[in-house]
């Protein structure tokens, strides 16, 4: 049996960790920019994952109020980056962002 | 059962953010995000956040990962993208980058530097009061200032999509010269 008893608040935060990893070394590796925001999605949950961690560490609630705004922010951030690379397909026909390197309109 | 549940649940969540990392197709990067977030939403559930669970499961997992995949049947599975690097170091740079910031947040998380008071605002929930309860009262009491922040960010985040999206008022790019011409020609 390779379940160990009892789950402290560290393996949560190693999976954010990892998660978080993840997610930052797909931003940095990937050239599509909706597999970047996808990846900016991954380190958003991972942050989330710690924060409720905590929240229950600490039986507190803030943390979880916290990851609340957190979604918010996520929703706002989505609906604006997926407008903005929308935006940029139209007058360019790509949204790899190597293409993207020079600022004009 | 409890370490059970996170076990399958951790090797889900990583398995899903290589799959969005690796895949090629966009698509299929979406899929394997939704993945990681429904394990995300089962790992909620186990720490006693039933609330937040289920707006992972209904804000993320469904209208976010709907609006990517939106996205991509709009503009068309890009298919030509290449994994070769334009600049040699990028990748290596980026996977050191990588080990470099696991590594601290291990240390970090090994160290568990959890000090301070217990509680300071409510306890997750009270003998009679449930999770919803206890996280709105918090919501709307302590956080109400941020609650209103997070509604004005809202307001400006729909009004900002609706002005990039609009069409008119801008100049045409090549694209939409191409599709007047084909309109153009087809009536």
């Amino acid at each position: 049996m390779i379940a160990v008893a009892t789950l402290t608040p560290g393996y949560y935060l190693t999976l954010a960790a990892a998660l978080f990893t993840i997610g930052a070394v797909g931003l940095l590796v990937r050239r599509n920019t909706l597999v970047m925001f996808m990846c900016i999605e991954l380190m958003l949950n991972a942050a989330n994952l710690t924060f409720v961690a905590f929240a229950k560490a600490l039986n507190d609630i803030s943390g979880q109020v916290i990851v609340f705004f957190t979604l918010g922010v996520a929703a706002a951030e989505v609906a604006v980056g997926l407008a903005i690379i929308v935006a940029i397909f139209r007058r360019r026909q790509d949204v790899t962002a190597d293409d993207l390197h020079v600022l004009e309109g | 059962m409890q370490a059970l549940i996170f076990y399958v649940c951790a090797v889900a969540v990583i398995t899903g953010a290589l799959g969005v990392v690796l895949a090629r197709n966009p698509v299929h990067s979406a899929l394997f995000l939704l993945m990681t977030l429904v394990s995300v939403a089962v790992l909620f559930v186990q720490l006693d956040a039933g609330l937040v669970a289920a707006i992972q499961v209904v804000v993320y997992a469904s209208a976010i990962v709907v609006l990517f995949v939106f996205v991509i049947t709009l503009l068309g599975v890009d298919k030509h993208e290449s994994f070769d690097e334009p600049s040699l170091f990028q990748r290596p740079v980026a996977i050191v980058l990588g080990v470099l910031v696991f590594a601290q947040v291990i240390f970090l998380a090994g160290h568990y530097w959890a000090t301070g008071a217990h509680s300071t605002r409510g306890k997750l929930s009270g003998p009679r009061t449930g999770n919803v309860e206890t996280l709105a009262r918090s919501l709307f009491t302590d956080f109400v200032w941020a609650f209103e922040i997070t509604a004005v960010l809202l307001v400006i985040a729909v009004v900002g999509g609706v002005a990039l999206a609009r069409r008119s008022g801008q100049r045409p790019g090549p694209n939409e010269l191409k599709a007047r011409e084909v309109k153009g020609s087809g009536s």
